[in-house]
């Protein structure tokens, strides 16, 4: 590491205190005694993380965007790895054209993606439920997904399914011995990426939700409510925090899956 | 044991691996071009010749993993050319080594007798001497993605053993080793199958390899097979200039090919006068008219006293000197030949060393030309 | 290889990617297409009349209240852009160059705060800026100003900050990708050959980090016109956005063929503007390295 230019390391530190800024507030109004988020500080409180525990509201909304959010995931997945395998293993007609669809929700302003989605369930006369909302958080998902999971089999040696041929197995025991142990880890950050984007998605949400809110959709109606303003900085704390744990074990994860996929040498004597 | 090295199979005993007339295509590209080939049990056979010769989709084709357009494999005896890869009394040393990185030596090397209904312990014992075998005792337990290249590749031979195949493809195995340990594996595992007795199909393109390891050798070039034979045919009587200066270096000569006198045969060479061959030394059906001779640099020798004499003689100037260690390549030039010729001389205790520019007179002999169409 | 053979050999893959592909068919593009109908549609409260007709489109560029809106998006949008990319190349080229062993931490440590909801975050924009906001009353009570500051919230300007800090990773990483390919021993070559630092970053490595900074670009850039919580949170009147007006005629208005025809407009301005911008870097496109 060479001499660091001084003020490239001071922009660089005044940049992250601009990042940190927003949410260096979360962990200090949460635990101030206060029902106006301003200077100077109050004391200290965990009241409104006693409000929190006692707000059904709230917990229902939860409920929700966890009902959400696991199922969503759960259904990017597999579509992350049908797309995947197809991609990597396969020639079709057509293959880059739907590959260009699956990955358009990438590109798109999420708004329109939400108001169209909103004007055919209109004209077809469904109503909104979870699983509108399922259905938008998977489109938003599966390129995520599309593309952990590329890295994933890309990784995968084609030589290892073919080994496995050659020493006997057939394709469903390579699927299971070989390939699947391979790509789990791909699997579980594909999982939690999804999870993630689901809880924290507000704008599809909030267009295509009917009576049961997701958790941003709760919040936002929150926001509405000055003296719930204390309210909303202890939960945003808790998911700051909870985020974080999630965060941490994919990173754990995504490490595991370059050593065993990779598989370095550790040194080329015998 | 190791039955005896044949030229040809006789007809009598059915060979081990059956190829006819097979051609294979990728799309617009043909990559096998209808060729014939058997191979005998218990030979050590190479498949040699540069990349993108065909080399590979042929060895891929004798284990299942491509089907030819058209033509037959047999193995032992058997058609198996629609065969999937898990059904042929064949394994398969991958170049890359494939060893699954989620599991350990030892579950690799058992990983194609999980399904065969073994008792744990009897399943761990036959392990345990395939590991031995390969000089991998002990590495049971050992993750596969703390190997060394050297040890993987053991690993994936123990792996393709302990099946007990009938044929062991291997895909050119040694490529990414380091030259001391390549050496080191090229006599492994020559002695692994002499001990084994089973028939063993490399595809290399070290020309080097095949020579040492192989009881015979397959010359392929663009999806054709070039020659087959005993190393020492092939290298000392090449068919043609292209198998000649693929195997070692070759000094090609031009001449003319002026008919039979006698028992023998009569070439001129344009530089290096003329001679009197025996029919071994040529193609059988070589026509009369130009022809290209050849001469290995190991077949000439640099005379130095006046003393030392040789059946033909022809004065040269030292051009360029290589040392080798334990030879010596001169690079000379003569001259009623346009381009130089080889000459290489062990380094014996004594000899005289030779500097550019020297003027000396280089000998060689009759039997040492060959003549390639 | 003619149509019936490769119609053939495509099963495999059709079987495999066709459902999710389906899914997408269904849900984006037939939703998509039908947004592009509705707009040629008009409505009269609950009625929805299916005549073909201009006239959605009509109202969209001659109201100047439409007009202010999109115009106003679009400048935000770019404004966003650039200075969410300017601003993070500096960061991204120190990690790359400097972070030495660091790198995975710094990276880490940079999307830390963007692990909280986009919601709270731009909230939080909105009291940090407000008028008895963070700043605000630290200043008071620190005696630097007697009076709120007014002018930091409610406007363009609150929008184009908040944006800026909610796209600054997804700025930096595309960058920092671009940044970690490039070849050092390409940088030694050009001082090798008598470059100063200075023409050397500009002559090699601006060069070849430009599809990052493209990625990055458009990134920011394409989700930023159709952005709704942010205007709203912190805009005001003065920072309203099109998404709140299309989000305005579809439910309050009972327009939405009027609302249709707006995200249509805004969405062909975001390809417009993005091919434009795509045809004059395509020299930096052309390889990949």
């Amino acid at each position: 590491m060479t001499r660091q230019p001084r003020a490239l390391l001071i922009f660089v530190i005044a940049y992250l205190g601009f990042l940190y800024a927003p949410v260096i507030l979360l962990p200090i109004f949460a635990f101030n005694d206060s029902a106006i988020i301003a200077f100077p500080l109050s004391g200290f409180t965990t009241d409104w993380f006693s409000w929190l525990m006692e707000d059904e509201s709230l917990f229902r909304a939860l409920k929700n965007s966890l009902i959400i959010a696991v199922t969503a995931s759960i259904i990017s997945t597999i579509f992350g790895v049908l797309t995947a395998r197809a991609m990597a293993r396969h020639q079709f007609l057509g293959k880059q054209s739907m590959f260009g669809l699956i990955m358009a929700p990438l590109f798109l302003p999420e708004i329109i993606v939400g108001v169209s989605i909103l004007i055919v369930l209109m004209q077809l006369g469904l109503a909104l439920s979870l699983w509108t909302v399922i259905a938008g958080h998977v489109l938003l998902a599966t390129p995520f997904s599309v593309s952990i999971l590329t890295t994933a089999f890309n990784n995968l040696d084609r030589s290892l399914e073919e080994a496995s041929l050659d020493l006997g197995e057939n394709r469903r025991g390579t699927f299971f011995r070989v390939i699947l142990p391979l790509v789990t880890p791909g699997l579980i950050s594909s999982l939690l990426i999804g999870f993630t984007i689901s809880l924290d998605e507000f704008v599809i949400a909030f267009f295509l939700t009917g009576t049961d809110p997701t958790l941003p959709v709760y919040i936002w109606s929150l926001l509405r409510f000055p003296s719930k303003l204390p309210i909303v900085m202890a939960l945003g704390f808790i998911l700051l925090v909870t985020s974080l744990i999630l965060l941490s074990i994919f990173e754990f994860y995504r490490r595991r899956s370059e050593t065993l996929a990779g598989g370095g040498q550790i040194s080329e004597n015998k | 044991m190791a039955s005896p090295a044949k030229a040809k199979i006789s007809t009598k005993i059915l060979p081990m691996v059956d190829l006819k007339d097979i051609r294979k295509s990728f799309g617009d590209l043909e990559v096998v071009k209808g060729l014939d080939l058997e191979i005998g049990s218990g030979e050590f056979f190479s498949l040699l010749g540069p990349s993108g010769c065909g080399k590979t989709t042929l060895l891929r084709m004798i284990a299942g993993f491509e089907t030819p357009n058209s033509g037959v494999v047999s193995i032992a005896g058997q058609e198996m050319t629609n065969f999937d890869a898990n059904e042929r009394p064949t394994n398969m040393v991958f170049q890359s080594y494939a060893i699954f990185p989620h599991l350990s030596v030892g579950d690799n090397v058992a990983y194609g007798l999980k399904k065969k209904g073994l008792s744990k312990n009897e399943l761990k014992k036959r392990v345990d001497d395939m590991l031995k075998l390969v000089d991998l005792e002990g590495l049971y337990d050992r993750p596969s993605f703390a190997l060394s290249g050297g040890q993987k590749q053991r690993v994936a031979l123990a792996r393709a053993l302990i099946m007990q195949p009938k044929v062991l493809l291997l895909d050119e195995p040694l490529s990414a080793l380091d030259k001391k340990l390549r050496e080191q594996m090229q006599h492994e595992l020559r002695r692994l199958q002499r001990t084994l007795g089973i028939t063993f199909i490399l595809v290399t393109h070290d020309q080097e390899e095949a020579l040492i390891m192989s009881d015979r050798i397959a010359v392929m070039f663009d999806g054709n097979i070039a020659q087959v034979g005993q190393p020492q045919e092939i290298y000392e009587r090449p068919v043609s200039k292209k198998v000649a200066s693929f195997i070692g270096i070759m000094n090609f000569i031009d001449g003319e090919y002026l008919g039979k006198k006698g028992q023998k045969l009569h070439v001129r060479t344009n530089s290096l006068g003329e001679v009197l061959l025996e029919p071994h030394q040529m193609p059988s059906d070589l026509k009369l008219g130009k022809v290209t001779v050849g001469l290995r640099p190991e077949m000439m020798t640099v005379l130095y006293s006046a003393k030392e004499k040789s059946e033909h003689e022809f004065k040269a100037k030292i051009k360029n000197v290589s040392y080798y260690g334990d030879m010596t390549y001169y690079s000379v030039t003569i001259s009623s030949l346009d381009g130089d010729i080889s000459i290489s001389m062990r380094n014996t205790a004594g000899r005289h060393v030779y500097r550019i520019g020297d003027e000396v007179r280089i000998g060689w002999g009759t039997e040492s030309i060959v003549v390639l169409g | 290889m003619n149509v019936g053979t490769q119609i053939k050999q495509s099963f495999d893959g059709w079987r495999l990617m066709g459902t999710p592909f389906v899914f997408g068919l269904l849900l984006l593009l037939t939703p998509i297409l039908l947004m592009v109908l509705l707009s040629f549609w008009t409505q009269d409260y609950l009625d929805l009349d299916r005549t073909f007709t201009l006239a959605n489109y009509k109202e969209v560029f001659s109201h100047p209240v439409f007009i202010t809106l999109i115009k106003r998006s679009v400048v935000i949008s770019l404004f966003v852009t650039a200075f969410t990319v300017i601003l993070a190349f500096p960061v991204a080229y120190y990690i790359s160059f400097y972070g030495g062993r660091r790198k995975a931490l710094l990276l880490f440590l940079i999307t830390i705060p963007f692990w909280t909801s986009y919601l709270l975050r731009i909230f939080l924009w909105k009291i940090i800026l407000g008028y008895n906001g963070v700043i605000n009353s630290g200043l008071i009570s620190l005696n630097f100003i007697q009076e709120p500051l007014t002018f930091i919230l409610y406007n363009s300007n609150a929008v184009v900050l908040a944006l800026a800090h909610a796209w600054a990773p997804f700025a930096i990483f595309p960058i920092y990708v671009s940044l970690e390919k490039i070849d050092r021993s390409l940088l030694e070559a050009g001082r090798d050959l008598g470059d100063s630092a200075i023409r050397s970053f500009f002559r090699i490595t601006l060069p070849l980090a430009m599809p990052g900074i493209i990625a990055a670009s458009l990134i920011v850039f394409i989700p930023t016109i159709g952005d709704y919580v942010t205007p709203k949170l912190v805009g005001g009147t003065e920072g309203m956005m099109v998404a709140n007006m299309i989000q305005v005629q579809f439910s309050k208005a009972n327009n939405a063929p009027l609302a249709a025809a707006l995200a249509i407009v805004s969405l062909s301005i975001v390809v417009i503007i993005s091919l434009v911008f795509l045809f004059f870097n395509r020299k930096y496109l052309r390889r990949q390295i």
